[in-house]
C-alpha cells in the first residue's frame, strides 16, 4: 500500500501530467519546482528527505529498475544524461593493424572493436588528457587480437556449417587478449581486463585469412563517442495513473473491453459483478497506449495521468559497471560537477573585486 | 409460411442470373497466390529478358539470315572463282592471349583486365581452288562482344556456387557487354512502328496524311505519304521529285479504270466518293488515262541515281522500277504484278478519305501499340550486316588483287586471303559499342549515344538502366504528346519511373512483367490465315473489300485477304496460338473502326502475360498454383497449356481484362496476374506507392538510383572508377513483393532508421534532418568510397619502357614522407594509409620515350619520375592493388583507394517516398527525446514535410514498420495491397502502443514530457551519393584542411583593383580580382527605397566616375574648359558622369547622332 505521503503526492492533481487523447497537459512543474504562489513551500531538508524515495523494483545481472520519487524532472534527467554521456568507461581507442586479410576492412574492424565493452574499472585508470598524451600503464590498456583461420581436419563429413568446417571462422570478442604493461599485471591481477561479452562477432574469417592487430584502450566518456557509454539504455518514464470517474462507472457488459484497453493487470474485473477496480500495485505496468480514449463508450469513464515526480528508471548496463552501481556513479559525477561550479563560483566571488572578464575553468 | 418461402424462392430465382452453373451472387472462388506466376515468369525470363532474348535471336537466327542474304563473294577478274558462306556460328567467349593454355575466361576477368568479353564468329566456307571446290569449316572472321547471361555467355545456367567461383553476382541481371573493361548497355530505343499506316492531321494547314515507313529485311527504309494538298490527294515519296496525284499513282500501279480506282479508294460511300472525284478530274486534266501514260508521267519525275553507266532506260521503265522496288518496299511484289501494292496505296487513300470525313479516324502516334522497341540484337544485326558487307567487299578486292596477277607460284587459296583480312569486324563491334556511335552509311543510320556505361552506383541503378527505354524524339521539341502518360502504357511501361526535367516522359522504363517480341516468320502465319478461311485480296474488288460485313486481314501491316467472320477467325486463330501451333508472341486483334483484322508477328512489340478467362472462369486454378508451388510446373507449362498468354498492346485493347477475379463478368476475356506489375522494378521498391501523390513516386525512382548500398555479391572484387558502398546495409522492414523478386532484400541500399516526426532545434527547417550522434558512432549511414587509379606500364615503339621504382632516398639517406607507403616493387602496400600528396605508384618513364630514332640499350636510358600521387584532401587506404596485362601486352596497374565516411552535416538522405533532406544537425544522444522504452530516434524529421508532399505511404510505412518491429516480422507494403493499416494498428495496440503510432516522448534536454504525441517508428532511409555540402563540418580534424581549402577556393573580396580598359568599370570575376556587382534587382531595391546617394556612390563614384567638361552653349563635351565646337571657353561647365556614359555619347557621335547635354543647376 502506498504510504501516506506518497499517496498524498501521487494523487495530488498538482503532481499530475495530464494524458489526453491528443495532447499532454501540465508537462512542466512551476518555475520553481515544488513551489506554488501564496503557499509556503520553503525548502526543508527533512521534508525533502521524507519525500525523496529510491526503491529498487528489479535487479538482474545486467539491468536495474528502480523508482525515484520526489525530485524534479531536471534532477532525474541530469542523472539520465550523465549516465549516457559522462560516466567514464574504458574502450579501445586506437587500433594498430599489422595484418588484416579478412573481408572486414581495417576501419570497420576498428570501429567494431571500439564498440566492444570492456570490464575494466575506470577508477583504476587515468584519462589521457589530450590525444597526443604519452601512453602509460596508468592510462592505456593494450590488447592483442591475433586470429588465423584454417580448415578443421576433424570436421564431420559433408558439413556445411562454417563453424564446424573451419577453426576460427568467427572472430569473437573473446579473441581479444590483454597484454599487461608495466605494473598492470599486479594492479589488474584480481580481474584481468577482457570484454564483458565474449560472444560479440567482430568479423568472419575463412581459411588463409588472418587478423593481427594491437589495440589501445583508454578512458573516455559517452559524449565523446557512443563506445564510452556505460549503458545500453538509461531512461525513465513517469508513473502512470488511471483515474476512474466515480460519476460514470463502466457498464458491466463493457467491463472486459475496458480492461483490454489497458496493459494486463492494471484493471481488475470482478468475475461476478463485472465491477471495475484498479490494481494499485500494477499501475506501473500501464503502457499509456491511450486506447481507452479511442472508444466513445468509455468517454468520461476515466482519466489518464502520470505523476510528475515519480520516475520509473530503467538502466541496462553493458559495460563494466554492475547495474546497481550506475546511479551512485552518476551521482558522484554530478557531485564532481557541483564541486566544480562551487569552486568556480568561489573564484568568481574572490575575483569580483578586480573588474574584468572572468575566465571560466574547463569543466 | 410456405407461401412466403416460395415467394422468396421466386425472388431469389429472379435475382439469380444463372450462368453456366454459376450464379452472380455466388462467391467467386479466388485463385490464391496467383501472383506466384510472377516469380515463375521471372525465373524463366529474368529481369532483363528483353535484352537477352533479342541478343539470342541475333546470334542464333538473325546472323544466319544476314549471312544467307550476303553469302557469295565473286571476283570481277576470274569469273570462275566464287566463295560461299554456308554457315555461321558464334562461339563461346574465350581468351585471346596467345600463350594461354586455359582458354576459358570469365566476364569478371575482362572487367578487371580492361579487355573485351567476346566470342569468335566462325563461318563455314566453300570456294573454288583451281578446279576443285573446297569446304572449310570454322573459319574465324572476327569476334563479337557477348552479352552477359545470353545463350553464348558462360554464366548462363550456372548456379550460385558456380557463379561465386567466377566472382560473379547471382543477382546481377546481365544483358550488358563488357568492352575494354567497361560495362556497356545498349539502351532500348523507342520508334514508330514500321510498315503500318499512320494517319495524321495537321489542323493548322488542314492537311491529312497517311504515312508508312517501309522497312524490309535488307535494311532499306523509306517513307511513303499519301497526303492531301488543296483538297486533292497525292502520293509523296523521297525518290520522286514531285507529288504524284493519287489517281496517276494508282494507274501506274496497274489499276487503269477510273471506276475501279473509285471503288478501291472510296468504295460505295457517297461522302468519300464526292471527296475523291476531284482527283479523277485532275488525272484527266493532266492527260493521264492509261497505265503507260501514268508510268511515263512518273518516270520523268523519278530521281535516278545510277552509278552503272549503260544505255538510258525509258522513263516508264524507271517509274516501274521505282514503284516496284522503292515505293512501299515492304509490300511483296511478284514479278511485275503490282496489284497488292496498288491495294495498299488505295487503302492508304481510303484512310485519308476517312480522316477527311471524320476527324476521329486519325491514328495516335503516341499510342504504345504504334510503337516498336529496338533492342541490342537489332542494332547489332544492322551493325553486323554493315561490317560483314564491308568485310566481303574488302575480301573481294584483295582476292581480285591476287587474281589480277598473271602468274602465281602456287595455287590461289582464298582462305589465306581471308586470314589476312584484319580485325575489321572485331574492331567495328568494339568501336561501336564503346563509343555508342552507330554510323552505318549503308543504311543511312547516324546515331550517337546508343550505348551507355552501366551505372553501378547502386544495384537499383544498374537494374533501372537495363529496363530503360529512350525515345528518338528530340528533347527540345515543345510538344506534350510524346511526354504524356498514355493509357495504353498500362502494364507495359512504368507510370512512375521517368526522369524529371528535359527527358521527362521521353525516357521510360519497362514494367515488371513485360516482354519485347522478336521477329517471327511471317509466311506460315499467312498460310495459316488462308487455311482459316481468309480470301486472297488480289481476287477482290473495292466492292468486296469495303463491303459492310467484310473485314480486311492484315499481316504485319500488309493486306493479305478478306474475311466475313472476323470474330470466328480471330478466336480460331487464338485457339491455335494457345494450343502452341504458332509462336505465343503472334498478336491478333480486330480493329472495328477500320473493319480490319490485324495479325502482328514483328519484333519490338511490347507484350505481357495474362491469365486467360473462359466462360467467366480463369483458366488458372488453385491446383495449377499448387503445382507451381511444388515446383512441378513452370511458367512455360502454363503457356503451353493455354492457361496464360501474351497480349501485345493492340490485342490488349481488343480484350476485356479483369483486374481482380471478383470483377469477372461473362464478357471478360482475361485476368491480370497481379496489379502491382504495372510498376517497374525501380518503382516497385516504394512501399504503399498507391497512397502517395504520384510525383513523389517519380522522385523516389530517381533517388533510388543514387542510394548507397550493396551493389553486388562481387562488390569487394570489383575495381570500378568510383564505387559507393554502405557498411551496414539492411533490408527494409516494410518490403514489397517486387523487392523480393528483384533481390533488393539481398542487395539493399539503406537502413531502417527510427524516426521521430517532430520539430527539433530549428536546424530541421526545409526538410533538413536531425541525426543522433550515437547512432552515427554505432555505424548508421556509414559508407565507403572506393576509387580506382589506374596506369599502364608501357612499352614504347623505340624499345624503351616504363618502370616502377622503389622509394628514393633524400640527402640524409631517409625515405621522404610522401614515399613512405611505397614498397620495394614501387607500389603502395595494401592496407597502407594514403595521405594527401603521397605517392602510391612510383612510375618512371624514359625521357626519350617518343624518340623513334633511338636505337641504344633500353636499360641504359635516363628516366624521369612520373608517379601517381594522391590528390583527395581526405586520407584514404589502399584497398587493392592489381597488376595484370591488357590484350596488347601492356602492363596494367590498378590501385583501389578506399575512404570510409561517416555522415556529416550536409549529407543527403531520403526515405523511399521522394522526400530527401540534408543533415542539418547532429545531436548527442542524451539530448535526443526518448520514449517510455528508452528508445531514442536515429533521425528526427520535421512534420512540415508531410502536408504539401502528401506522402501518406511514408506514414503507413512507419506504422507497418513499427508493427513489424514489435511483432518480429517483416511487413509488406506492396502496391495495391500490402499489410493493412487496420492490422498494423491492432498489432500496436496488442503490444501496448497507441493505435495511431504516436508515442509519448520525453525531452532529452528538459527531462519533461512533451506536450504532443510524436509519430515514432522505423522508416527505411537511403543515403544518397550526391553530397550537397561537402566538408562543411569542421568537427573532424582531418577535414579541417579540406574546409580551409574549400573556403580558400571560394573566398573573394575587393576594395580597389583592376578595371576594364574600355569602360573603366571594375573587372568581373574572382580570377581577375573583380568587383562584386550591384545588379539590376539590387538597383531596383535601392530606387524603391529612395537611397539616391547610395545609388550614386555604387553606380558611379565607386565604379567609373569621370569628370567631363561640357559646353552649355552647344551641349557637347569639350576639354580643359574649352569647347572645340564653339571655339570658346565661355560657358563651359564641369560635371561628373559615368565613363560608360561618356563612351556612349562618343559612340553616338561616331554614328552621326548628336547627344546634347542640357545642363541645369540643381
Amino acid at each position: 500500500m502506498p504510504t501516506a505521503s506518497t499517496s498524498h503526492s501521487t494523487f495530488d492533481p498538482r503532481h499530475h501530467v495530464g494524458v489526453h487523447a491528443e495532447r499532454v497537459s501540465n508537462v512542466s512543474s512551476t518555475d520553481f519546482p515544488g513551489y506554488y504562489p501564496d503557499e509556503d513551500h520553503s525548502w526543508d531538508l527533512d521534508q525533502f528527505n521524507q519525500r525523496l524515495k529510491v526503491k529498487v523494483q528489479r535487479l538482474s545481472g545486467r539491468s536495474i529498475e528502480f523508482d525515484l520519487v520526489g525530485t524534479d524532472a531536471s534532477i532525474a534527467n541530469a542523472f539520465r544524461r550523465i549516465l549516457i554521456a559522462e560516466v567514464p568507461t574504458i574502450s579501445v581507442e586506437r587500433v594498430y593493424v599489422w595484418d588484416n586479410t579478412s573481408v572486414v576492412v581495417d576501419e570497420i574492424l576498428a570501429q567494431r572493436i571500439g564498440l566492444v565493452p570492456l570490464n575494466v574499472d575506470p577508477a583504476w585508470m587515468d584519462t589521457k588528457e589530450t590525444t597526443n598524451d604519452q601512453a602509460t600503464d596508468r592510462n592505456t590498456l593494450v590488447f592483442r587480437l591475433k586470429v588465423a583461420c584454417e580448415r578443421n581436419k576433424n570436421a564431420p563429413k559433408g558439413s556445411t556449417d562454417p563453424r564446424e568446417m573451419y577453426i576460427n571462422s568467427d572472430v569473437l570478442s573473446s579473441h581479444l587478449e590483454w597484454e599487461p604493461q608495466g605494473e598492470q599485471a599486479t594492479v589488474f591481477a584480481s580481474s584481468p581486463p577482457a570484454p564483458t561479452n565474449p560472444n560479440i562477432v567482430l568479423g568472419k574469417l575463412r581459411p588463409g585469412q588472418e587478423i593481427d592487430i594491437e589495440m589501445h584502450a583508454v578512458k573516455g566518456v559517452g559524449k565523446d563517442h557512443a563506445k564510452f557509454c556505460p549503458v545500453a539504455t538509461a531512461s525513465y518514464r513517469l508513473l502512470p495513473l488511471v483515474i476512474l470517474n466515480p460519476e460514470k462507472p463502466v457498464p458491466p457488459h463493457l467491463a472486459e473491453k475496458f480492461q483490454k484497453c489497458f496493459s494486463p493487470g492494471v484493471i481488475r474485473v470482478d468475475p461476478q459483478t463485472k465491477a471495475i477496480s484498479l490494481d494499485e500495485q500494477n499501475m506501473r505496468k500501464e503502457s499509456m497506449s491511450r486506447e481507452v480514449y479511442r472508444h466513445p463508450e468509455f468517454e468520461g469513464c476515466t482519466q489518464l495521468a502520470r505523476v510528475r515526480d515519480h520516475f520509473l528508471f530503467s538502466i541496462e548496463s553493458e559495460g563494466f559497471y554492475p547495474p546497481e552501481r550506475l546511479l551512485p556513479e552518476s551521482i558522484s559525477v554530478m557531485r564532481g560537477k557541483i564541486a566544480n561550479i562551487r569552486r568556480a563560483a568561489e573564484a568568481l566571488l574572490a575575483d569580483n573585486n578586480n573588474a574584468g572578464d572572468v575566465v571560466m575553468a574547463d569543466a | 409460411m410456405a407461401n412466403l418461402g416460395e415467394e422468396v424462392n421466386e425472388w431469389e430465382h429472379l435475382n439469380r442470373t444463372n450462368w453456366r452453373g454459376l450464379g452472380l451472387v455466388d462467391p467467386i472462388k479466388s485463385v490464391e497466390d496467383k501472383w506466384l506466376l510472377l516469380p515463375a515468369f521471372l525465373k524463366v525470363k529474368g529481369l532483363v529478358k528483353q535484352h537477352i532474348d533479342s541478343f539470342n535471336y541475333f546470334v542464333d537466327v538473325d546472323i544466319k539470315n544476314i549471312v544467307k542474304a550476303n553469302n557469295k563473294v565473286t571476283s570481277d577478274v576470274d569469273p570462275r572463282f566464287w566463295l560461299k558462306y554456308t554457315d555461321i556460328n558464334v562461339g563461346y567467349p574465350d581468351r585471346t592471349d596467345l600463350d594461354a593454355i586455359d582458354k576459358s575466361i570469365t566476364p569478371h576477368e575482362c572487367r578487371l583486365r580492361d579487355i573485351t568479353y567476346s566470342a569468335p564468329v566462325v563461318v563455314t566456307i566453300q570456294y573454288t581452288r583451281g578446279k576443285s571446290v573446297v569446304r572449310r569449316p570454322n573459319v574465324n572472321i572476327g569476334r563479337l562482344p557477348i552479352m552477359l547471361r545470353s545463350n553464348k555467355c558462360i554464366l548462363t545456367g550456372k548456379n550460385e556456387a558456380q557463379l561465386a567461383r567466377m566472382t560473379e553476382c547471382p543477382l546481377d541481371p546481365g544483358g550488358y557487354f563488357v568492352v575494354k573493361g567497361t560495362e556497356k548497355v545498349i539502351l532500348v530505343q523507342e520508334q514508330l512502328s514500321k510498315n503500318r499506316i499512320i494517319v495524321e492531321t495537321d489542323s493548322v494547314k488542314g492537311v491529312v496524311q497517311a504515312s508508312c515507313t517501309s522497312s524490309t529485311h535488307g535494311g532499306l527504309k523509306s517513307k511513303t505519304y499519301v497526303a492531301t494538298k488543296k483538297g486533292k490527294i497525292y502520293l509523296r515519296h523521297n525518290s520522286i521529285h514531285e507529288d504524284v496525284p493519287i489517281v496517276i499513282a494508282l494507274k501506274a500501279l496497274g489499276i487503269q479504270a477510273d471506276k475501279e480506282i473509285l471503288l478501291l479508294t472510296a468504295g460505295n460511300t457517297e461522302a468519300y466518293k464526292s471527296a475523291f472525284s476531284a482527283n479523277l478530274e485532275e488525272a484527266a486534266k493532266l492527260g493521264v488515262f492509261t497505265h503507260h501514260q501514268a508510268l511515263e508521267w512518273i518516270g520523268t519525275r523519278v530521281k535516278v541515281n545510277r552509278k552503272v553507266v549503260g544505255p538510258r532506260r525509258p522513263a516508264w521503265e524507271e517509274a516501274l522500277e521505282a514503284l516496284a522496288t522503292i515505293v512501299l518496299a515492304h509490300v511483296p511484289v511478284k514479278g511485275l504484278d503490282l496489284r497488292s501494292k496498288a491495294i495498299f496505296v488505295a487503302t492508304m487513300t481510303r484512310r485519308v478519305l476517312m480522316a477527311m470525313d471524320d476527324e476521329k479516324m486519325v491514328d495516335d502516334r503516341d499510342y504504345v501499340g504504334n510503337k516498336r522497341l529496338e533492342l541490342a540484337g537489332q542494332l547489332l544485326a544492322l551493325l553486323f550486316e554493315d561490317l560483314f558487307k564491308t568485310f566481303n567487299s574488302n575480301l573481294k578486292s584483295s582476292i581480285d588483287k591476287v587474281l589480277k596477277k598473271p602468274s602465281r607460284t602456287n595455287e590461289f587459296d582464298a582462305f589465306n586471303t581471308m586470314q589476312f583480312q584484319g580485325d575489321h569486324i572485331t574492331s567495328g563491334f568494339i568501336r561501336a559499342i564503346s563509343t555508342g556511335n552507330w554510323s552505318l552509311k549503308r543504311f543511312k543510320m547516324e546515331r550517337a549515344g546508343v550505348t551507355h556505361v552501366l551505372s553501378r552506383l547502386s544495384f537499383i541503378s544498374a537494374l533501372g538502366m537495363m529496363t530503360r527505354i529512350s525515345s528518338q524524339f528530340e528533347k527540345t521539341r515543345k510538344v506534350s504528346g510524346p511526354r504524356a502518360l498514355q493509357p495504353s502504357q498500362w502494364g507495359m511501361l512504368c507510370p512512375s519511373d521517368t526522369p524529371e526535367g528535359e527527358a521527362c516522359g521521353l525516357v521510360k522504363n519497362l514494367a515488371l512483367m513485360t516482354h519485347i517480341t522478336t521477329d517471327v516468320e511471317e509466311e506460315p502465319i499467312v498460310r495459316l490465315a488462308f487455311m482459316l478461311g481468309v480470301e486472297d485480296i488480289s481476287l477482290a474488288t473495292g466492292t468486296e473489300i469495303y463491303g459492310p460485313h467484310t473485314f480486311v486481314v492484315n499481316v504485319n501491316g500488309t493486306i493479305v485477304g478478306l474475311t466475313r467472320y472476323p470474330t470466328r477467325f480471330v478466336s480460331n486463330f487464338r485457339r491455335l496460338r494457345r494450343a502452341g501451333r504458332l509462336s505465343e508472341f503472334v498478336g491478333v486483334y480486330i480493329n472495328h473502326h477500320h473493319h480490319a483484322v490485324h495479325i502482328a508477328s514483328d519484333g519490338g512489340r511490347i507484350c505481357r502475360p495474362m491469365i486467360i478467362v473462359e466462360s467467366g472462369r480463369p483458366r488458372v486454378t488453385s491446383d495449377h498454383i499448387m503445382l507451381l508451388k511444388k515446383g512441378v510446373a513452370t511458367f512455360d507449362d502454363f503457356l503451353r497449356k493455354g492457361l496464360v498468354e501474351y497480349l501485345d498492346v493492340n490485342e490488349e485493347n481488343d480484350s476485356y481484362i479483369a483486374l481482380y477475379e471478383s470483377d469477372i463478368v461473362p464478357t471478360t476475356t482475361h485476368l491480370e496476374i497481379e496489379p502491382f506489375t504495372l510498376l517497374g522494378a525501380v518503382a516497385g521498391l516504394i512501399p504503399y506507392p498507391h497512397h502517395n501523390q504520384s510525383p513523389r513516386n517519380t522522385y523516389q525512382c530517381a533517388m533510388g538510383k543514387q542510394a548507397i548500398g550493396a551493389i553486388g555479391y562481387n562488390q569487394f572484387n570489383r575495381i570500378d572508377t568510383l564505387l559507393y558502398l554502405s557498411v551496414y546495409p539492411q533490408q527494409p522492414m516494410v518490403k514489397t513483393k517486387t523487392i523480393e523478386l528483384i533481390g533488393y532484400d539481398r542487395l539493399p541500399a539503406g537502413q531502417n532508421a527510427t524516426v521521430a516526426v517532430m520539430s527539433y532545434s530549428g536546424y530541421d527547417i526545409e526538410d533538413a534532418l536531425i541525426l543522433n550522434k550515437a547512432s552515427l558512432d554505432r555505424g548508421y549511414g556509414r559508407c565507403q568510397v572506393l576509387r580506382k587509379n589506374a596506369t599502364l606500364i608501357r612499352k614504347y615503339p623505340n624499345g624503351t619502357f616504363d618502370r616502377l621504382a622503389d622509394a628514393p632516398l633524400d640527402e640524409n639517406g631517409q625515405i621522404q614522407k610522401k614515399y613512405d607507403i611505397v614498397q620495394l616493387d614501387g607500389l603502395a602496400g595494401v592496407g597502407e594509409r594514403v595521405d594527401p600528396g603521397d605517392v602510391y605508384i612510383n612510375k618512371q618513364t624514359p625521357t626519350n620515350a617518343n624518340d623513334n630514332s633511338f636505337t641504344g640499350q633500353a636499360a641504359a636510358v635516363p628516366y624521369k619520375n612520373s608517379p601517381m600521387t594522391y590528390k583527395s584532401p581526405v586520407a584514404g587506404y589502399i584497398d587493392k592493388v592489381l597488376v595484370s596485362d591488357t590484350e596488347n601486352d601492356q602492363t596494367l596497374i590498378k590501385v583501389l583507394i578506399r575512404q570510409t565516411r561517416r555522415p556529416e552535416l550536409g549529407d543527403k538522405f531520403s526515405s523511399r517516398h521522394g522526400q530527401k533532406g540534408v543533415c542539418g544537425l547532429i545531436v548527442n544522444q542524451e539530448d535526443m527525446p526518448f520514449n517510455d522504452q528508452g528508445i531514442n530516434p536515429d533521425t528526427i524529421m520535421n512534420p512540415h514535410g508531410f502536408p504539401s508532399r502528401m506522402t501518406v505511404g511514408k506514414m503507413i510505412e512507419l506504422l507497418a514498420g513499427k508493427a513489424g518491429v514489435l511483432s518480429g516480422k517483416l511487413q509488406y507494403g506492396t502496391a495495391f495491397g500490402g499489410s493493412k493499416v487496420e492490422d498494423m494498428s491492432r498489432i500496436l495496440i496488442e503490444k501496448g502502443f497507441n493505435y495511431a503510432g504516436k508515442d509519448m516522448l520525453t525531452s532529452g534536454i528538459t527531462g519533461e514530457p512533451m506536450e504532443a504525441y510524436v509519430y515514432f517508428g522505423p522508416i527505411y532511409y537511403q543515403k544518397l551519393s550526391e553530397i550537397v555540402v561537402a566538408y562543411l563540418s569542421s568537427s573532424l580534424n582531418s577535414s579541417n584542411l579540406a574546409t580551409e581549402h574549400m573556403v580558400m577556393d571560394k573566398m573573394h573580396a575587393r576594395a580597389r583593383g583592376p578595371r576594364a580598359t574600355l569602360t573603366r568599370q571594375p573587372t568581373e570575376g574572382r580570377s581577375r580580382e573583380g568587383g562584386l556587382r550591384l545588379g539590376e534587382m539590387e538597383r531596383d531595391c535601392l530606387i524603391g527605397y529612395g537611397a539616391t546617394q547610395l545609388l550614386l556612390e555604387r553606380l558611379m563614384i565607386s565604379s567609373d566616375k569621370f569628370e567631363v567638361n561640357a559646353c552649355q552653349e552647344c551641349g557637347l563635351m569639350g576639354y580643359n574648359g574649352w569647347c572645340t565646337y564653339c571655339k570658346s571657353s565661355k560657358r563651359m561647365a564641369q560635371l561628373t558622369i559615368p565613363y560608360a556614359a561618356k563612351l556612349l555619347f562618343q559612340e553616338l557621335m561616331a554614328m552621326n547622332v548628336i547627344p546634347r547635354l542640357v545642363l541645369d543647376d540643381a
